[in-house]
């Protein structure tokens, strides 16, 4: 067995019973990046040496006695929370330079139990897009099958799990931008609920549905890294005061009693690949086995998810990226003679085309005359997206379809029009408008040996019953175990 | 057409984006086929529904006024483009 192919609650018995060290751990994951990294494009920045610094930290912590579950172990973490001393660039010329003087609030917490930072993932520029093609520096590639996309934007977080560049992930979610990728690269993500976890030094992108979540081997790693991460922080004020259950204790045997509903606005949806369908038809079968009911539920706005998704996002993103001014921080054009044109010129050159684009539509649908017609229509359709669910969860506990309609596309196929790019967050939009948990469990692969993944979402703050379902589902199935060949 | 080069080229001005003249036009065909997709929330009956732009149960979140240091000087003008004697420094404002 290689280090690095460890799960996350394997390392931690091994090094908590001393049989290897947090130094060695971390060694293995580098040589694994020297070696395959170059192939994946996984990261945009290898912090080798604060690693190794945190890993002699970790292993003092473990010889007195202190040994949480992420001590002493290394993970990825998505290019767009802040970590101290370490750039932070969101994928973006614009902070190309940018080394965050504080760590965010996930992270300070992940520093106390003891957890390493191998180094900054990858992503679309400011997790604008869903392949991880918008980024201005490279693109990440599948390990599964090197000339398709990761998914995105937490394609580099996704990418570096299936690969094992690290042991586990954060990535953030606003569209489904952990789920998707996590689904393309036959890994365990999760969208918690939004407030669940602090926002504080997570670079906004829209903050009504940005929120920030683990990528992980599996489901039991996925739970270790939410009891991380999760609970109120005064520097957000958008974090919910609720108390946070310990997340690993839901994972118990047996779905007797537990309810599903099968929404057929997503599992005969228009467009949905065949395979992808097979394997969501499959699972249903596999969890109706494991003791749980399904029923058939409707939500009959989820063919209007995109529309408001689109409209609402770009207005907020709009709203958020007015800061990247040139004037505190990242980068300025240096050749403006006035202030207008430095704003312009800075913006202009540091902001990549999605980036760009999205502003704009965000600023029309905002503008005076169009504001009714785009952005009040929007939150409102939003509102009957939530009602929706609300009513829904009235009958199931859960509510299963696939995560994306297709097996991860080839690196290119939709980069000229950006609205198919957009259709193809269909299924995943819906639970950022309505701030619910979303959760991607591997469930297939393609005949191309793809991996496909089954989406799970429940009401608010209802994490255990996805993580409950999931790990029932991961432990009659094998397709967690697989890994790409590399 | 949804939207025109023009408008597009406004609204760019109000967000202080520079739109090269080469890329206007593929930009104003992507920014009208996006905005024509959306226009099927018109479709959509919302008389009387209250629009959602926060979706947890949470309306004001108060606290105490209190003082506190997030960050000191050093540490906030640290990825200053241009700074001088512990300020900012930007292009010329007033003529």
């Amino acid at each position: 067995m290689k280090l690095y192919e460890l799960t996350i609650h394997e390392a931690h018995a091994l090094l908590k019973k001393k049989e290897i060290s947090a130094r060695e751990l971390t060694r293995s994951v580098l040589d694994r990046i020297a070696a395959v990294e170059p192939k994946i494009g996984a990261y945009l920045t290898v912090a080798a040496d604060a690693a190794l610094e945190q890993a002699r930290t970790a292993d003092q912590m473990i010889s007195s006695g202190l040994v949480q579950p992420l001590c002493g172990i290394p993970l990825a973490i998505k290019d767009l929370i802040c970590t101290e001393g370490l750039p932070t660039t969101c994928a973006s010329r614009i902070l190309e330079n940018f080394v965050p003087t504080y760590d965010a609030t996930v992270m300070q917490k992940l520093k106390q139990t003891g957890a390493i930072t191998i180094g900054k993932a990858n992503m679309d520029e400011f997790a604008m897009g869903s392949s991880t093609e918008n980024s201005a520096f490279k693109p990440t590639r599948n390990p599964w099958e090197l000339n398709r996309i990761p998914g995105g934007s937490s394609g580099g977080s996704a990418a570096a799990v299936a690969a094992d560049l690290c042991l586990g992930a954060l990535g953030s979610d606003t569209g489904g931008s952990i789920r998707q990728p996590a689904s393309h690269c036959g890994v365990v993500g999760i969208k918690p609920t939004y407030g669940r976890v602090s926002r504080y030094g997570l670079v906004a992108f829209a903050s009504s549905l940005d929120q920030i979540g683990p990528l992980a081997k599996d489901v039991t790693d996925c739970a270790i890294l939410l009891n991380a991460i999760c609970g109120y922080d005064a520097k957000d004020s958008t974090s919910v005061p609720e108390p946070v259950p310990d997340f690993t204790a839901a994972l118990t045997e047996g779905l007797k009693g537990l309810t599903v509903g099968i929404a057929a606005e997503y599992s005969s949806s228009e467009g949905l690949h065949p395979e992808v369908s097979a394997a969501f038809q499959h699972a249903v079968r596999l969890i109706e086995g494991l003791g749980a009911k399904t029923v058939s539920v409707s939500l009959p706005h989820t063919r209007y998810a995109v529309a408001a998704y689109y409209v609402i996002a770009p207005c907020e993103a709009s709203s958020n990226l007015a800061r990247y001014d040139g004037v505190k921080y990242g980068f300025r054009d240096k050749n403006s003679e006035n202030l207008l044109d430095m704003y312009r010129r800075t913006r202009s050159a540091g902001f990549g085309p999605e980036v760009q684009r999205r502003i704009i539509i965000g600023t029309y649908a905002l503008s005076a005359g169009y504001y009714d017609a785009y952005y009040k229509k929007a939150s409102q359709v939003r509102t009957l997206i939530m009602n929706d669910f609300n009513r829904t969860f009235e009958t199931c506990d859960v509510i299963l379809s696939p995560v994306a309609p297709t097996p991860a596309f080839v690196i290119g196929e939709k980069t000229e029009d950006p609205l198919t790019m957009y259709l193809s967050d269909v299924f995943t939009l819906s639970a950022n408008l309505a701030g619910i948990p979303g959760m991607s469990v591997p469930c297939g692969f393609s005949t191309e040996g793809l991996p496909i993944g089954l989406q799970l979402m429940g009401s608010h703050f209802r994490e255990e019953t996805l993580l409950k379902t999931a790990y029932n589902f991961e432990g009659a199935t094998d397709f967690h175990r697989r890994r790409p060949e590399m | 057409m949804k939207i025109t080069k023009e408008e597009v080229l406004h609204v760019a001005h109000l967000a202080r984006l520079e739109i090269e003249e080469r890329s206007i036009d593929l930009l104003s065909v992507q920014i009208g086929k996006i905005l024509e997709y959306v226009d099927m929330l018109g479709q959509v009956n919302t008389d009387g529904i209250k629009p959602t732009t926060h979706a947890i149960f949470l309306t004001n979140a108060f606290r105490e006024d209190s003082e506190a240091v997030n960050m000191d000087r050093e540490k906030t003008l640290a990825n200053a483009p241009d700074k001088q004697e512990g300020n900012f420094v930007v292009p010329k404002v007033i003529d």
